[in-house]
């Protein structure tokens, strides 16, 4: 008998802590993508002229895309003409303190800081504080500190609030990275983006403060099309950090979002994601779809960009945040916890270009299958002929909990530059009976053995966190992967 | 009352039958010893004991301290103060040693209705009981296990079990792979931790072992019954005369 693999099976089926629906009056666009909404999205932003105008281009390029069928995902055709692009409160506040008491209270349920607390002088440990701005649906509803952070001329706010504030900046970064028609979800974003953060950090500034942006979907049969972009001057350094949760629903939801950031020299960007959108039941249904095209920009000497991802919810999701190099002796890191279960599945990974001398790239992925959960890392290593001395070093881990969930990993490598120094490393184990029976014959029941081990699975990954955001990524995979074990 | 006592224990692994019969009892304070050879059933009757789930018990009974111990989950036990030092310790990629035994400590205290452990009083705990093994304080820090040499591993074992404090510990061929400097460290480990409330099972295929833990009972396990039972000097009858004479009884 094998007791294990029951227990193992059961670790999966724990509920969404996050799927309740907050009971608030928003308007929202009609379902439908046509010229006509992309000008309405634009003009209840109040946007100027040639914002629209980027859109409008963008929408005309996504006419004539069709969506990528290489994922190793499957998924019904999705009817982009029966979700509606656009939803908002109905009372817009004009300060954090007009903010709807509802909202609060939805952002309080999720655990989110949205009131800002003086620091006590000279007391430098304990909780540090967290910018926080909430996007709600299609608008943000508030951004904390952001006066505080002006003194240092930061810039956190909406992207709505940028396009208007801020038009020069958003005018010649937007697209940068990631252009209108790189790919098909990432056009249909440039035309329907709603919200998002944008984050300027000066000249040699260090932002004081860890940056986080909230998303929350709310609206039913909505779509969230968010766009972030963060630009980081020379010699600058900024910690931001995103977090999503959604609400459980039958029908399936997309997220296609945008990101974008650069680094200008010796700037420094680190980004790390808590991916919790609802997952779907243990059927298969419901769940958000997740697609998303994350992108950095290393332009400067001496750049770096750092991404880490946590990446929990999400009945699909398909996500490959990516480092282009072309600053000399820049550096690109990603860090990737991927957990699938249920009916989940993750084509997840990244893409490193090395264009610059000297630069350098780290991939460590470490993906958990349970249940029916099926897991792809992919992941592109390109040296181009300018990139002597580049170097990178790849490791994919892949563990199995039960004996229903896959694994696969597909790297691929281009090495154009022949003194380039590539490695990769991939490993697939299982929890082993073993190990579990070590554990509880020290007294530690099952469920917490498979979190201890799972835990330490991840490790690399998850000393890389912000110490704050590493105790929650941590807490989340113990309740993700509650009763996998019986 | 006994500490441990087993009646007629029948065990299969896979369908086959592994343990025929075994009768034992063990007293508080009271060190056993297991001797037999490859194939004998010796590891099936730790991990029966323990409470593994690929063995399958078929017949018998087992009382721990009075209760029924096959009636418990494998945590259970060990929470009730059994304690199994493997003959192959597992690694755990990536768990601190500290961390673990730590969550093994505060198991066991939520057990007992007791708090979790302060920080500091487990910090001093470990330490001493380091000392007990000689063991390297840089091996608190590494991975459950992991990288450890096999010496090593066997030291951490004897470490854990030092810092469990169990009431009955079965000790699954913690000699083998030991050099003679390894043996003497962890023997005195064992013995610095006998006690009259304390009993030790010992599974051993070579009598080397008692050389430095002196045992109070021997017992001979070949093919699943234990043919002869006696004192410490039938482990020297063993030594000279090997297993196989008793094997022809058994047949």
């Amino acid at each position: 008998m094998s007791a294990s693999s029951d227990t193992i099976n059961e670790l999966t089926r724990k509920g969404y802590e996050y799927g309740f629906i907050t009971d608030i009056e928003q308007e929202s666009a009609p379902p439908g993508l046509s010229e006509d909404i992309v000008r309405f999205i634009s003009a209840k932003k109040e946007e100027p002229e040639w914002m629209l105008e980027w859109r409008l281009e963008a929408y005309r390029n996504w006419l004539e895309m069709t969506p990528p069928d290489w994922a190793h995902v499957n998924y019904p055709p999705i009817d982009f003409q029966s979700i509606s692009y656009y939803a908002a409160p109905k009372n817009q506040p004009k300060s954090l303190d007009e903010v709807d008491p509802k909202l609060l209270e939805t952002y309080e349920k999720l655990g989110i800081p949205m009131h800002e607390r003086e620091m006590l002088a000279g007391v430098s440990s304990g909780n540090r504080n967290v910018a926080v701005d909430a996007v709600f649906d299609s608008v943000s509803v508030g951004t904390t500190y952001k006066d505080k952070l002006a003194e240092k001329g930061i810039i956190f706010c909406s992207m709505s609030e940028a396009v208007r504030e801020h038009p020069e900046l958003v005018r010649k970064y937007i697209g940068s990275v990631v252009p209108r028609g790189d790919n098909f979800f990432a056009a249909l974003n440039s035309a329907v983006f709603s919200d998002g953060s944008f984050v300027y950090i000066p000249k040699g500034v260090r932002c004081p403060m860890e940056l986080s942006t909230y998303f929350r979907m709310n609206a039913g049969h909505t779509g969230q099309f968010e766009r972030t972009l963060i630009i980081a001057e020379e010699g600058s350094h900024v910690s931001y950090l995103e977090g999503c949760t959604a609400p459980m629903r039958d029908e399936n939801q997309l997220h296609a979002a945008v990101v974008e950031l650069v680094a200008h020299q010796d700037a420094e960007i680190k980004y790390s994601t808590v991916q919790n959108w609802y997952p779907g039941d243990e059927n298969g249904k419901g769940g958000i779809f997740n697609f998303v095209t994350k992108r950095g920009l290393c332009e400067g000497a001496n750049s770096k960009i750092s991404w880490t991802q946590v990446e929990t919810g999400s009945a699909i999701t398909w996500k490959y945040p990516s480092c282009v190099l072309r600053g000399d002796n820049s550096v690109g890191e990603f860090y990737s916890v991927a957990v699938t279960r249920g009916r989940q599945q993750a084509d997840t990974g990244t893409k490193m270009i090395h264009m610059g001398k000297n630069t350098r790239s780290t991939i460590i992925s470490k993906g958990i299958s349970a249940g029916h959960g099926q897991q792809s890392y992919r992941g592109l290593v390109r040296v181009a002929p300018t990139a002597s001395g580049a170097r990178n070093y790849s490791q994919c881990d892949s563990m199995l909990i039960g004996d229903q969930c896959a694994a696969h990993t597909f790297p691929y490598i281009d090495a154009q530059h022949p003194g380039a120094h590539i490695e990769h490393e991939a490993t697939t184990s299982r929890i082993s009976e073993d190990q579990l029976f070590y554990c509880m014959q020290r007294g530690i029941g099952a469920e917490e053995a498979v979190s201890l081990i799972v835990n330490g699975f991840c490790r690399d990954v998850f000393k890389t966190l912000p110490m704050e955001f590493a105790v929650e990524a941590q807490k989340l995979l113990e309740v993700t992967l509650e009763d996998s074990v019986g | 009352m006994a500490m441990l006592e087993i009646r007629d224990l029948r065990a299969s692994v896979e369908g086959q039958e592994i343990l025929k019969g075994i009768n034992l009892t063990m007293k508080p304070g009271e060190v056993h010893a297991i001797m037999g050879p490859n194939g004998s059933g010796k590891s099936t009757l730790s991990k029966v004991l323990a409470g593994h789930e690929g063995y399958e018990v078929t017949g018998g009974q087992v009382f721990y301290d009075g209760k029924d111990l096959l009636e418990l989950a494998p945590e259970e036990r060990a929470r009730e103060g059994l304690f199994l030092g493997f003959q192959y310790p597992v690694e755990i990629p990536g768990v601190a040693n500290t961390y673990f035994l730590k969550a093994a400590v505060n198991a066991i205290r939520k057990h007992r209705g007791e708090g979790e452990i302060d920080a500091m009083e487990f910090l001093k705990l470990i330490r001493e009981r380091m000392k007990l093994v000689k063991m390297d304080e840089a091996l608190l820090k590494r991975p459950v296990n992991e990288g450890f040499s096999g010496g090593e591993k066997k030291r951490n074992e004897i470490f854990q079990m030092a810092v469990l404090e169990p009431r009955l510990a079965i000790l699954d061929e913690t000699d083998s792979g030991l050099d003679i400097d390894a043996l003497r460290t962890v023997s005195e480990g064992v013995n610095a931790l006998r006690s009259p409330e304390r009993s030790f099972l010992l599974i051993t295929h070579y009598q080397r072992l008692l050389n430095y833990i002196q045992p109070d009972h021997v017992h001979v396990l070949v093919k699943g019954q234990i043919v002869k039972s006696g004192g410490k000097e039938l482990a020297q009858e063993l030594e000279q005369s090997g297993y196989a004479l008793f094997d022809e009884n058994a047949a």
